[in-house]
């Protein structure tokens, strides 16, 4: 809401400076985005009278005037605009005249013709397009009246002026008006707020002889009122008129449009005005459209109707979709000579379906959305007419038709004092608390309790309706700031759920292994499947879609991480980053329905490398030592050959004591290449819910050996085929008590190994509790350790 | 016989001044005190001697071969040590060659920023507690007070899974959720993802984080929401932070109000960060609105409570400077190394 400063002072007395206006604003709950000043930056800039307009002789579209600017001769000033008028005044920039943005005028030829100085348009002094008076938006600023030749141009016309753009919440259309912040103003400056005149001096002839009004749908308008003024004469506004519009970022456009914008702004009640020639029968209908009903609106645009869209009828058709727009067949003309000015309570909800439906969206439109006032009307069809009147646009008629089927009520609501107190946490008194509410113009009644109130505010106040509304209008009129500062007297113990904790843990340990963490969208695009080889019917292929996504790319929830993964190792491997270790844990959606009707959400792990010589062991030894520090027990790893997304060779299911984590692999060098990754890629998921489970972090001390181990090495010629793991555990379950523990420390594979075959080399740690063991003891253990690995994969021992 | 062994005795001390060689000194001890060494030959040659004379003599020769003995094992010690330094000077090291590269992994700014957030609520007795992040139209809006034409429902603001299931554009939700299932005193906070139908730009993103707090209890006024929040503004930016609670309004509080922090660059004298204001706009916050409170059917009679909920992303860029929040979802390990 763009509030012009000097016009808010004609509704109360603002003494206070622009910044000090604010700042009180502020803190009583006016929120403020920018501070506009207009009319400064401009200097030498004065009131020119063209006396002459010559066609420039090398140009056709450049005239050479003569412009009287008060001094002994006038001033050469050649002009490139087509609305050049003899005789008229306009502001004259000259020579070392600056203007807005910090251009300086000098003395110029164009084409041979020498210029001492420009005319300026609107533009050009420091107005935005859109707000440039219809009468010369495409030229210089042409000004009508008569005005004292090289005057300032920017004091002649009071341009100065500061422009507070206020932030108004939702709950709060009321201040979508200078009277609703003048209101503000007045009760938090502790000013009188006056309001504007409305009573016209003369009237003549009746509006109820042009016009009736009958209300088909009460439900969507409320209340339809109307006016009539005769002998309308389509001008420009005033000067004073035009600026307000300009400075509140309205465009004037003629007398008659400006007057029912300018009372929009002042009341916050948007007003239409018909041309009543185009009103057939003299009637107007609130009714809805019929379906499918064609409607050109006052843009030129023909749009359909649908039967749930309010429209003003006349006798016979169509002549405004209400709220929204009017019709081009009742639009106001240059030789309009009668005017209907309608000011209507419509539906909210219902204009915002219509405005949607259509696309089509007003200002008009945006303040029925909010919701607005019904006593305002019959206000603001006043304050139109007393314009008309003060501006000599027409003569108006008497009385109005005002039809307000059902009138609102004022409604009082109960307030205590001490709740308010209780609440914010204060001790004032109920006196101040009716001192705050009477500055809002509310009216309050003390009960006999000497606490309650009863308290009615003025009925543009739509948003108070219960007690706590009024407590938030004491909090922000006694001052936000104003409050003590304490600390809540509650005795809790502040806590993470395990899952949290775990998911921390893991986090510290990871961080700590040199992986860094990422953060990507839980919201991805169904190609990351396909580009990972996720088969038909797979469960991660169960997405949950959007109904309405950004785009494509972000339209399914994630089933997995690894796409993410891969496309982040991707972008960094593209920007030339040679290694990269990074793991994300997030959330990932599976499309089953829990007992809330939610999805299932599930919290996974993603780790991935490449570069810096790491390999499928690197990212497994990660993967090792995290789960132990988890407490994830009995993990294991087995072959995996068929998952699409990675090396056919170097893939393994992940699973502890049965129950499957996730996978672990080199990513094939197709799905690599899909994601642009030159480097072999090793990517790990493990679901981290099943990880949760898994986890037992308990810790449970293990004395420390007393006698000496009796270490055994070994190598094994073994075929390529036979897993490591085996071997181990073979060796384990041979070893039996004796056996402490069994490491590989070596894989050979080359000279004097056969091909096909491999040399693995293990040490087999043994050891007893409760003794030094014997030679023999272990020899015996050995030998059926040696057996056993013969017997199941003809393993040959190797000299060491 | 004591002439000669006054003359080892002084040979051999000529000796040790000479002698610079660990060799050369065991030399020297081989030739005095080895088996066929001089003082050893002199003193197997006491047995001709009388009796007396043996004493006596023997008692010089012990003393001479003591003395010699004491020299060579200073001189020993001397080499030793010169060794040693030899040793030294040649494995000296450039030190201020870097060390052997050690990496630990970087969090990424945006869990860090809700970790400082966390600790600092944490330390105030508050829990953390966790919502989904695909939520209910209830629990999103309903709940929370927002009319049933509340303009941030349209398939413009809001992200839809169906007609009654969204990807939830605020962490409130889960003050419904944790009133729904907790009796009161209620002290949590909330981190997650929030969504909003926002095109990436370098100040908007589809997805982001918040972390949302709400206490309830018997007696919680709005100056408890003051000091708290003022408290947590001291711990997370400088205990030189001062807060302005400015009125505003959320449909699931009142009196609602957002909390401005003197700006943490230039300590409220104004500057590009904060705009020129001296103030940072950090958080939103108010007095829980009594329909939410009886959405948990609590008695609001008796009870009240406040909320509060901060945009991560907002505070991780004003501190740290990123100027482009799509930098966070990008990952690339060149901005998320510089968080160490």
């Amino acid at each position: 809401m763009l509030v012009p400063v000097n016009w808010l002072k004609e509704y109360t007395d603002i003494t206070v400076n622009t910044q000090e206006f604010c700042d009180g604003m502020i803190l009583s709950g006016s929120n403020l985005e920018t501070v506009e000043h207009f009319g400064g930056g401009i200097e030498k800039v004065v009131l020119g009278k063209i006396l002459s307009a010559e066609p420039h002789p090398d140009s056709d579209h450049l005239s050479v005037c003569m412009v009287d600017a008060g001094e002994a001769e006038p001033l050469q000033i050649v002009c490139g605009a087509p609305n050049v008028k003899v005789g008229a005044f306009a502001p004259l920039a000259l020579q070392g005249s600056k203007l807005p943005g910090g251009i300086t005028i000098k003395k110029g030829k164009l084409r041979g013709v020498e210029s001492f100085g420009m005319l300026c348009s609107a533009k050009e002094l420091g107005y935005e397009d859109k707000v440039v008076p219809v009468a010369h938006k495409d030229g210089i600023w042409i000004l009508e009246g008569e005005y004292t030749p090289g005057a300032d141009f920017v004091k002649t016309m009071e341009l100065e002026e500061d422009v507070v753009d206020f932030e108004i919440t939702p709950n709060r259309p009321d201040c979508l008006s200078m009277l609703g912040m003048a209101r503000e103003a007045a009760a938090t400056f502790g000013t009188e707020l006056r309001y504007p005149d409305t009573q016209c001096e003369a009237v003549k002839g009746n509006t109820a002889d042009y016009i009736g009004v009958e209300i088909k749908k009460p439900e969507l308008c409320r209340r339809y009122a109307a006016r009539v003024v005769t002998d309308v004469k389509i001008q420009q506004s005033p000067w004073w008129l035009q600026k307000r519009l300009m400075h509140s970022g309205v465009r004037p456009i003629n007398n008659i449009v400006d007057i029912t914008n300018y009372v929009m702004l002042e009341y916050g009640q948007p007003l239409h005005a018909f041309d009543i020639r185009n009103i057939k029968a003299g009637k107007i209908v609130v009714d809805t459209a019929a379906e499918g009903e064609l409607f050109t609106t006052l843009d030129g645009v023909e749009r359909t109707l649908t039967s749930d869209m309010l429209l003003i009828k006349d006798g016979e058709r169509g002549v405004a979709i209400a709220g929204v727009m009017g019709g081009l067949n009742s639009e106001i003309e240059e030789d309009t000579t009668t005017i209907l000015f309608e000011a209507a309570n419509f539906n909210g909800d219902s204009v915002r379906a219509t405005s949607k439906k259509l696309g089509l969206r007003t200002e008009a439109s945006s303040r029925f959305e909010k919701g607005i006032d019904p006593n305002l009307a019959e206000a603001a069809a006043d304050r139109a007419c007393r314009l008309v009147e003060l501006l000599g646009a027409g003569n108006v008629c008497g009385g109005s038709v005002d039809c307000y089927p059902a009138a609102a009520e004022p409604r009082a609501t109960a307030v205590r004092a001490s709740r308010i107190n209780h609440v914010l946490g204060i001790d004032i008194p109920a006196a101040e608390m009716e001192s705050y509410f009477k500055a809002l113009e509310m009216k309050v009644e003390m009960t006999a309790d000497g606490d309650t109130m009863m308290v009615t505010p003025p009925s543009v106040r739509q948003d108070l309706l219960e007690e706590v509304d009024y407590v938030e209008e004491v909090a922000r009129m006694y001052g936000y700031d104003k409050m003590p500062v304490t600390l809540p007297k509650i005795s809790v113990r502040s806590k993470k759920s395990d899952k949290q904790n775990l998911r921390d843990l893991a986090r510290e340990s990871l961080l700590g292994m040199g992986l860094n963490e990422l953060q990507t969208y839980s919201f991805v695009s169904p190609k990351g499947l396909d580009m990972i080889g996720i088969p038909e019917g797979s469960e991660k292929r169960k997405n949950i879609r959007l109904i309405n996504p950004l785009g494509e790319e972000n339209s399914v929830m994630r089933t997995l991480l690894t796409p993410n993964m891969l496309e982040v190792l991707g972008r960094n491997y593209s920007r030339n980053i040679p290694a990269a270790k990074a793991f994300e844990i997030g959330n990932t959606f599976l499309n089953i329905t829990g007992d809330d009707g939610l999805p299932t959400e599930e919290d996974s792990l993603v780790m991935g490398i490449y570069g810096d010589k790491a390999d499928f062991f690197t990212l497994k030894g990660y993967v090792e030592e995290l789960m132990r520090k988890l407490g994830v027990k009995n993990i294991a790893f087995e072959t995996e050959s068929e998952a699409a997304a990675y090396h056919p060779g170097r893939c393994a299911k992940v699973s502890a004591g049965g129950t499957f984590l996730g996978l672990i692999g080199e990513i094939h060098p197709d799905v690599q290449d899909r994601y642009g990754i030159g480097t072999k890629t090793y990517v790990c998921e493990l679901n981290f819910n099943r990880i949760f489970e898994a986890s037992d972090r308990s810790i449970y001390y293990k004395p420390l050996p007393k006698y000496p181990a009796i270490n055994r090495d070994i190598a094994l010629l073994l075929n390529e085929t036979v897993p490591a793991g085996d071997v181990m555990a073979a060796i384990r379950s041979e070893g039996g008590a004796l056996l402490e523990s069994v490491a590989l420390f070596d894989v050979y594979r080359g000279k004097q190994v056969p091909e096909g075959q491999k040399s693995a080399a293990f040490t087999l740690t043994y050891r007893a509790p409760d003794r030094t063991l014997k030679d023999e003891e272990v020899v015996k253990v050995h030998e059926k350790v040696l057996k056993r690995l013969k017997e199941e994969w003809e393993a040959v021992l190797r000299e060491m | 016989m004591q002439t000669q062994l006054k003359t080892i005795l002084a040979e051999a001390k000529a000796q040790l001044e000479k002698i610079q060689t660990m060799a050369e000194t065991e030399e020297l001890r081989i030739r005095l005190l080895g088996k066929k060494g001089k003082l050893t030959e002199i003193l197997r040659s006491m047995g001709s001697l009388s009796p007396e004379e043996r004493k006596s003599f023997g008692q010089e020769a012990n003393a001479a071969r003591t003395e010699i003995e004491s020299l060579l094992e200073e001189k020993f010690a001397a080499m030793k040590e010169a060794q040693k330094k030899l040793k030294f000077k040649a494995e000296r090291i450039d030190v201020t060659e870097p060390g052997v590269p050690v990496k630990l992994g970087v969090q990424h700014p945006l869990t860090l920023t809700i970790d400082e957030i966390s600790k600092v609520f944490m330390s105030m007795g508050f829990s953390v507690v966790e919502g989904p992040e695909v939520e209910t139209v209830f629990n999103n809006f309903d709940a929370l007070n927002a009319g049933p034409n509340h303009p941030a429902r349209d398939l413009t603001d809001t992200f839809y899974i169906t007609d009654d299931i969204l990807l939830r554009t605020q962490t409130s939700p889960v003050q419904v959720r944790t009133l729904m299932k907790q009796e009161p005193p209620i002290m949590v906070i909330s981190p997650g993802r929030c969504f909003r139908c926002d095109t990436p730009d370098a100040t908007h993103s589809p997805m982001f984080h918040q972390v949302e707090g709400l206490v309830v209890d018997e007696g919680i006024t709005m100056a408890d929401l003051k000091g708290t929040l003022d408290a947590f503004a001291k711990d997370m930016f400088g205990s030189d932070a001062r807060t302005k609670f400015r009125p505003h309004h959320f449909p699931f509080t009142e009196p609602s109000a957002e909390m401005d922090v003197t700006c943490f660059k230039c300590g409220g004298k104004g500057c590009r960060v904060c705009k020129g204001s001296g103030w940072i706009e950090i958080l939103g916050c108010g007095m829980v609105h009594p329909n939410v409170l009886k959405v948990g059917g609590l008695d609001t009679e008796k009870y009240t409570g406040f909320a509060f909920g901060m945009g991560v992303e907002r505070i991780a860029m004003l501190k740290y400077g990123v100027e482009d929040i799509r930098l966070f979802y990008e990952n690339d390990m060149r901005f998320i190394e510089q968080f160490k």
